[in-house]
């Protein structure tokens, strides 16, 4: 650590005229720089290593699902995606199948997999529900309908889910240790960045298609600024003109964040 | 290589540099304000499929229809069944709160066995195997004694399959003390009986009223069929009808009545005397109705005229006589009036010379089996199932005289005397009894003065609980082996209080047993098997399930598709057929109605207690075998209940005399007992009286509800109906000293 003396000579003297101590040995200056420099690095480098390699790794703990799933398989016998995720009659999504959906075919052990016999022995036979880790799982303060994205919006799965249905192993689910969902919201890449529609889950990536929707709609619109600000006087000044709350949600009748946070 | 302070601060920035270069800190911010959004306290309903399954619900004897909503496998919520005759889609706190009965924490979990004392809370959990072999061993030693009658039966319900398969069990075990808890409903049949000569439920025809004078019933106070009530008043209030509310609180339903009429307690069968009085002198009762099936009209005639003319009855009423003329001629001149009688919820008898004036009442404006009147509704069968055999030993068990006399003069019309039996027992009157059942029902709680019952109790050696909760009555039993709870059921509730035409509702499971739990009838059934012949070869079901099933073998489809079945054209007994009585008429003056006022009996002398203690019900209270779930418990006011402490309601004028002010802390002292009160000032209370909320004060239960307020019902004891035999307290006399 520096030093009372080393203070003094690095501190220009203002007061002491001519008197003061000799000027600094050039060489020694340098070398101080130096030393700055070179530490400033080691402390950037060492934080870039930890900011962008060992921080993501003690970030996210790595679980194994219960039963190793192959989805590929399923699907060349079932068909499509729908056969197990499907949509309740009430328009509601199933979501992971339950124990229910899966005892019309592994009732008994179909196959020679390993796996299958533990589904079969461990689950069917004991009534009990596989605690399947969902890698698509969102926090519970979101609305979020399969049905208007699905029936309505007419998108496929691979858009959001990748394509997981090709998968012959389940693969290792990455628990955040600090929120508990998975690696899966947020995407592998750290950064954040992402070259496919599915490699994030999080709100911008809602928004990506939703205001790019909400920009195309209103681009064409001849009265557009002008006459939303138009529209905005008239609903101030005549309430009950319009139809209320266009476009907001139906459970809270507001727009923005409570169209789909509750 | 000396490191200076430079290199130090360089080192920091540099970090800082490139931890604000590395996705660290924008990522962690990101994570904590998502692990805000997770707190284990935050409750995340489960997603699942939406489902709806229906049922009837038991927690009062309205037998309302519910659908439950159930995601996956769990009830998530009861609601009211649509299109359901007796409360089309409306449902009542007591109702929407029965989850909490269901998942709540008094649950009795597995058969239990008292390790402690009597009394002392420490059970051990033991399997069903042992519980009913240890029943039944019991039942074996009775039996094996040759004194079956050492057996009672105490149940809360008297109608329906699992009653009938108790009493079934009990004749051929050979005992003759099945008791049943009694209600308003009690006192109409007799007073039916008595009138009219039938065996009959007492329905009102709601729908066609229009001119609804109620003694005292808490129309919107729980009176009877809550839900139905409600919704019947509503439709009055639509069809401009009239409500008229005599009671000496102002209650939420003489709130909302049309008239509300102030009158002494306890007074209410000189009223309807004094209103027949005037109806006779004007002529303004149904002619036809009278003159041709109206039996020993002018001996009644005589009494009214003679003792309770207006003024006389304002007297002893309070009430102005000239409300009495205006109320005659209004009730009279509605064209289809109805009088009802049993005070507040319904759940407790009365006196039945109220029962027959107010009977009366109805029959003299022609309202008996006519619309907008008041019903006979047959009572409904035995199920055809054959009657049991008996041996030796329960031939001569059957023999001996119920211990709560019942069924024997002077009250041979009375089907079981509740508070009888438990004064019988304590007192040591009669026989001793060996063995206890206790079924749906709470009498540690609910019946008038439960130290006496608690006193039969410890006269008993043997008490077994069937409930579901650990009550006051279970946590004084040796034995519980605990029903489901009705939402894990099935069970049958035929002919809901007051409903006027005959009426099946189906209990059925919508949850799988939470717990080690298994329904009476099968316990009921089992143990029979565990006794052995000749009591087993009366119970050959498999189950309780196929019992039920064979026991409505026309109504089954109905029952279960709809979830009940009702006799959808029935009409009540036209009047030339409608009356069994010897002479064929309708009994002005029933056997055992008493002439000349007499005022119903209060226990207490007025020189000590000054007051008079009066209980009164509300909606967001229950006060029968199923306490206060925690929801309901929440909506009590703090005029009622301010912390644990219960509020009673005097009027300023009395707390003045007494020297009371709001809130004030005082003694509330009754010929039965003594509580700690505090005082609530309420204008809308008859001066000289203490109203108190039943239902509170409960020692069981769980955190939400034990050690909060006070019994009322440990501060009233019975007194006996000279006619039916059954409670008719209406109050007690009472005092209150500062405390």
């Amino acid at each position: 650590m520096s030093t009372v003396d080393e203070h003094e000579k690095d501190m220009p003297s203002e007061d002491s005229g001519g008197k003061g101590p000799p000027p600094p040995d050039p060489e020694q200056k340098n070398k101080a720089t130096a030393y700055v420099i070179f530490f400033f690095f080691v402390g950037l480098i060492a934080s870039l290593i930890v900011g962008w390699i060992i921080f993501p790794q003690l970030l996210y703990s790595q679980k194994e699902q219960p039963i190793d799933f192959n989805h590929a398989l399923h699907n060349e016998l079932v068909g499509d995606c729908a056969s197990c995720h499907y949509f309740r009659e009430d328009g509601t999504f199933s979501g992971v199948p339950d124990l229910w959906s899966c005892i019309d075919c592994h009732m008994d052990v179909q196959g020679e997999d390993p796996e299958e016999e533990k589904f079969v022995t461990e689950y069917v036979w004991e009534d009990r529900e596989v605690p399947w880790l969902i890698y698509s799982k969102q926090p519970d303060c979101v609305f979020f309908s399969h049905a208007a994205h699905v029936l309505s919006g007419g998108m496929d799965c691979v858009t959001c889910h990748g394509h997981i249905g090709e998968s012959e192993h389940s693969k290792v689910y990455q628990e955040n240790r600090i929120t508990g969902y998975s690696r899966d919201i947020w995407g592998r890449n750290i950064s954040g960045f992402k070259r496919n529609s599915w490699d994030r889950m999080k709100m911008d990536d809602c928004a990506d298609c939703h205001e790019e929707a909400r920009d195309s709609a209103t681009k064409d619109e001849p009265r557009a600024p002008v006459g939303r600000v138009i529209d905005n006087i008239i609903r101030v000044a005549f309430p009950g003109t319009y139809a209320d709350n266009r476009g907001g949600s139906v459970q809270t009748q507001r727009g923005a964040c409570f169209k789909c946070h509750k | 290589m000396k490191v200076g302070r430079r290199s130090f601060l360089s080192f920091i920035i540099g970090g800082a540099a490139g931890t604000a270069l590395s996705p660290l800190p924008w990522k962690l911010t990101d994570d904590l304000s998502i692990w805000t959004q997770m707190w284990p306290w935050t409750p995340v309903p489960k997603d699942g499929a939406v489902s709806y399954a229906g049922s009837t619900c038991t927690l009062c004897p309205a037998g309302c229809g519910i659908n439950v909503r159930m995601v996956d496998r769990r009830a998530v919520k009861i609601e009211g069944m649509e299109g359901h005759p007796i409360n089309d889609g409306g449902i009542c706190i007591l109702g929407l709160s029965g989850l909490q009965l269901l998942y709540g924490p008094t649950r009795v979990k597995s058969p239990m066995k008292r390790a402690g004392n009597r009394g002392s809370g420490r059970w051990v959990s033991i399997s069903w195997e042992e519980a009913l072999e240890e029943v039944a061993g019991k039942l074996t030693e009775i039996r094996a004694q040759g004194r079956p009658e050492a057996l009672a039966v105490f149940s809360g319900k008297r109608r329906g399959t699992v009653p009938a398969l108790l009493s079934r069990f009990m004749t051929a075990f050979g005992s003759p003390n099945f008791v049943t808890a009694a209600s308003t409903q009690d006192s109409y049949e007799l007073a039916l009986h008595r009138m009219q000569g039938v065996q009959a439920a007492a329905g009102l025809d709601l729908a066609n009223t229009d001119f609804l004078l109620s003694f005292g019933s808490g129309i919107l106070d729980g009176w009877g069929s809550p839900v139905r009530m409600f919704k019947a008043h509503s439709a009055l209030k639509d069809g401009g009808g009239k409500l008229v509310q005599i009671e000496p609180r102002l209650s939420n339903t003489a709130a909302k009545a049309d008239q509300w009429i102030s009158i002494q307690p306890g007074t209410e069968a000189a009223l309807a005397f004094g209103l027949a009085h005037v109806i006779i002198l004007e002529k303004r009762y149904r002619t036809q109705f009278v003159s041709e099936y109206g039996g020993e009209f002018e001996e009644f005639r005589q009494m009214v005229m003679a003792d309770y003319t207006p003024d006389k009855v304002a007297k002893i009423t309070g009430i102005d006589p000239k409300t009495i003329v205006t109320l005659a001629r209004e009730f009279s001149r509605s064209s289809a009036p109805l009088a009802v009688c049993g005070k507040g919820g319904g759940d407790t008898p009365g006196s039945m010379n109220e029962f027959f004036a107010v009977h009366a009442l109805n029959a003299l404006v022609g309202g008996i089996n006519r619309p907008g009147g008041i019903w006979a509704v047959p009572e409904p069968g035995d199920f055809g199932w054959p009657d049991p055999e008996m041996d030796e030993t329960a031939a001569r068990g059957m023999q001996q005289d119920r211990l709560d006399g019942a069924g024997a003069p002077p009250y041979v019309a009375t089907a079981a005397l509740p508070n009888r039996f438990f004064e019988a027992v304590a007192g040591g009157k009669g026989y001793p009894l060996d063995a206890l059942f206790v079924v749906e029902s709470n009498p540690c709680f609910t019946e008038p003065d439960p130290e006496t019952v608690k006193a039969a109790f410890s006269k008993i050696p043997f008490v077994v609980s069937f409930s579901s909760f650990m009550d006051e009555t279970a946590q004084n039993a040796d034995l519980i082996l605990p029903n489901h709870v009705y939402l894990e059921r099935y069970e049958d509730v035929p002919n809901p209080a007051g409903f006027n035409r005959p009426f099946v509702g189906l209990v059925q499971p919508v949850v799988d047993p939470q717990f080690n739990t298994r329904n009476v009838g099968d316990a009921v059934i089992a143990l029979a098997q565990g006794v052995g012949d000749p009591v087993a070869s009366a119970f050959g079901w498999d189950g309780y399930e196929a019992c039920l099933e064979e026991a409505y073998p026309d109504q089954w489809d109905s029952l279960t598709s709809e979830g009940y079945w009702m006799a959808e054209d029935f009409d009540p007994a036209p009047w030339p057929e409608a009356f069994e009585t010897a002479s064929g008429k309708f009994e002005f003056v029933p056997e055992g109605l008493q002439r000349g006022y007499v005022p119903a009996e209060i226990a207490g002398e007025k020189g000590g207690f000054p007051l008079v203690l009066t209980p009164y019900d509300t909606m967001r209270i229950s006060s029968g075998y199923v306490g206060n779930p925690p929801f309901m418990t929440k909506t009590v006011p703090a005029e009622v209940l301010k912390g644990k402490e219960l509020l009673v309601e005097l009027n300023p004028q009395t707390a003045d005399q007494l020297g009371f002010s709001e809130g004030g802390r005082a003694v509330l002292t009754t010929p039965t007992g003594a509580a700690n009160v505090r005082v609530h000032l309420y204008d809308g209370i008859m001066p000289g009286l203490v109203a108190m909320a039943r239902g509170l004060g409960h020692t069981a239960y769980d955190k939400y509800l034990a050690d909060k307020g006070t019994n009322v019902n440990r501060l009233i004891g019975p007194t006996a109906d000279p006619v039916s035999g059954l409670n008719a307290a209406w109050g007690i006399r009472a005092k209150l000293t500062r405390a």
